[in-house]
């Protein structure tokens, strides 16, 4: 096993090994032509007219495979979740029928028509809207990811999971959202000074509850109508959800219906029971909400083989934080003895994914493939060592540790701890 | 700042399409302020579904852990298992003290910090197939019944609005809160 820890860029690059692989083509003998038919030489989609229009596009029947992974409850195949396939994408934004699922029981099916926000509690003038007035406020646009307090919760376990990359941290995605300020709308029900927190409740099959902060509302929280330019998805909150940029999924409620004013949090199953990180000391940790600076190589990644020996692969991945913006990437192919920086690609936005990648020369060698970000509030996103050693390994929720790939000399890649 | 629309005239109007890029205009928001007032709503039972650990929003009624355990059979133990200690999904009894140890279980009776919780996240989601489907006495005895299986509460108590919020969890201190630090 080969380990040189790199120092520049330049030899994780070795591009020379690869030059004597572009010598050697030389031209074809031109043969005497008769009139050639184009029937016969040309591609068959050039040859003949192509499909209809159609009212809503779909992917190319040749990306099939590119699907999120269900896991669901056997018995109540509703409660589960659905994985971003991250490792088949590309660029920062989650195409909407791509971007993860955490249902509690089922996606319910709303009429917008019927549907009412309630804002009341703790507030001067209890105020109901309908769907058609939230979409006359001002809109505002962020993007913004998502990510569910239990992503990656399987490397908590004592042995590596094999499963692609996205189907073991893909319950994070990443959208343009577009709706109306919370703060608008609190603004105009007027907030009484006791009213601390908020309690956001769904219209789905578990009336889905919990607390959230009013600071955070008043800060960047936004009623999100729009995914990535149509209006969300039911699986996303349809006809209503709320955005807490940077904040665990659960906290983001979709189908939201009502938001209860009060002094104290309810201390609703999904921020007791749920979502609380259990530490070593037996005591856990509650609302725990911003997700820590993150990222993931999403290509190669598990279970992919490199085809070239030697070959240049274009190390790629997307790191996130849910405090700020990312600032540096780095890249190890050595299982973290040396690291190099990776090209972050723009635009680099707060509480955003922020794509990263770095060509690397392979040659054959055993390599670990890792990622490691920080973030502008000088956070170093962790080693899985360390993230076990402050939080033990029953926290379940918010690891946001250091993901590895072992490369085997045959180019074949899996999932390891290298710790 | 809201704007009242509809005591403008259309000539104002198209004199603000003139003007609108005036930094005097974008500084203050130009929206309506379309919500309607709920107050008719706010005191309705279908607007009051959460619970509070002091008990606020407990409907009346009344159930023990006998009852509990017959509804539970009926209703529950398809996926909660027979005694409530798991199967399709989570057990709901069982394994206190053990969130210190090697193989921590987090349970209702071992984890839960509040038992008005239990009330609250029954009544709204459970079953899935039916949520809203158990009357406030079946809900209260359910609950009798799954507390009642760790001696948090005496076999024949009875459960209601006022006897819920005072059911002292067993790790009722085991959580602190990040927020607002976030650290
Ligand atoms: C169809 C299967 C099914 C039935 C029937 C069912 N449950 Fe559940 N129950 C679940 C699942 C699955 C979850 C986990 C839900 C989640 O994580 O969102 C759950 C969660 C719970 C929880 C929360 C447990 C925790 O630790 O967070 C309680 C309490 C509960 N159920 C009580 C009941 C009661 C009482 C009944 C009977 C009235 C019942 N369940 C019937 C499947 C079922």
């Amino acid at each position: 096993m080969a380990r040189s820890p790199l120092h520049s860029r330049r030899q994780f690059l070795q591009y020379t090994a690869l030059g004597g692989a572009f010598a050697g083509f030389s031209l074809p003998v031109l043969a005497a032509q008769t009139a050639p038919d184009f029937r016969e030489i040309l591609p068959g989609s050039m040859t003949r007219a192509g499909a209809d229009f159609s009212n809503y596009g779909q992917p190319s029947a040749y990306e099939k495979k590119v699907i999120r992974w269900i896991s669901a409850n056997s018995e109540m195949t509703g409660n589960g979740v659905s994985w971003s396939p991250l490792h088949e994408l590309q660029g920062t934004i989650t195409p909407n029928g791509l971007h993860f699922e955490r249902h509690h029981n089922g996606v319910p099916d709303i009429d917008p028509a019927q549907h009412e926000l309630l804002i009341d509690g703790l507030v001067e003038r209890p105020l109901k809207f309908t769907i058609d007035a939230l979409k006359r406020y001002p809109q505002q646009s962020r993007i913004s990811f998502i990510e569910c307090g239990g992503n990656s919760n399987s490397s908590f376990r004592s042995k590596p999971i094999q499963t692609p990359a996205g189907y073991a941290h893909g319950l994070v995605s990443n959208a343009e959202w577009t709706g109306v300020a919370v703060k608008l709308l609190l603004e105009e029900a007027g907030l009484k000074p006791a009213a601390k927190w908020a309690i956001a409740e769904a219209a789905d099959g578990a009336s889905l509850n919990v607390s959230i902060p009013v600071d955070k509302l008043l800060d960047d929280a936004m009623l999100a109508l729009y995914q990535n330019g149509e209006r969300l998805r039911p699986e996303n909150g349809y006809p209503v959800r709320l955005l807490l940029p940077g904040w665990e999924g659960i906290v983001n409620v979709k189908w939201l219906r009502q938001l209860r004013l009060q002094q104290t949090p309810a201390m609703t199953r999904d921020e007791t029971s749920q979502y609380t990180d259990l530490m070593p000391d037996g005591t856990a940790r509650q609302f725990s909400f911003e997700m820590a600076a993150k990222s993931l190589i999403t290509s190669p990644s598990q279970g992919m083989t490199l085809p070239d020996n030697p070959g240049i692969y274009q190390v790629t991945g997307l790191a996130w934080s849910g405090r700020g913006k990312i600032t540096r990437v780095e890249v190890s192919a050595d299982g973290g003895e040396s690291w190099v920086d990776a090209d972050l690609q723009a635009p680099i936005l707060d509480k955003a994914f922020t794509r990263f990648s770095l060509p690397w020369q392979w040659q054959g060698q055993y390599a670990v493939l890792q990622s490691r970000a920080t973030d502008d509030s000088g956070y170093v996103q962790p080693s899985r060592e360390q993230l076990i050693a402050n939080r033990g390994r029953h926290g379940y929720y918010h690891f946001n540790a250091i993901i590895s790939w072992e490369v085997y000399e045959d180019g074949y890649i899996s999932h390891i701890y290298p710790d | 700042m809201k704007m009242d629309i509809s005591a403008i005239s259309i000539r104002i109007s198209l004199l603000l399409v003139l003007f609108w890029c005036s930094a005097a205009l974008l500084a203050e928001p130009q929206y309506q302020a379309l919500g309607q007032s709920a107050s008719e709503l706010t005191e309705q039972p279908q607007w009051n579904l959460t619970i509070s650990p002091d008990g606020t929003g407990l409907p009346p009624g009344s159930g023990d852990a006998k009852v509990g355990q017959q509804i539970f059979e009926q209703r529950c133990a398809g996926c909660h298992g027979f005694d409530a200690i798991g199967a399709s999904a989570m057990p709901l009894v069982g394994e206190l003290g053990s969130l210190r140890s090697e193989y921590p279980e987090k349970t209702v009776n071992s984890y839960w910090p509040y038992a008005t919780t239990l009330f609250d996240y029954i009544r709204r989601a459970m079953p899935p197939a039916a949520p809203y489907s158990l009357s406030s006495h079946e809900i209260y005895a359910l609950c009798a019944y799954i507390l009642s299986q760790d001696g948090i509460i005496e076999a024949n108590v009875e459960l209601n609005e006022v006897t819920l919020p005072q059911v002292k969890m067993p790790n009722r201190d085991g959580f602190s809160a990040v927020y607002p630090n976030n650290r």
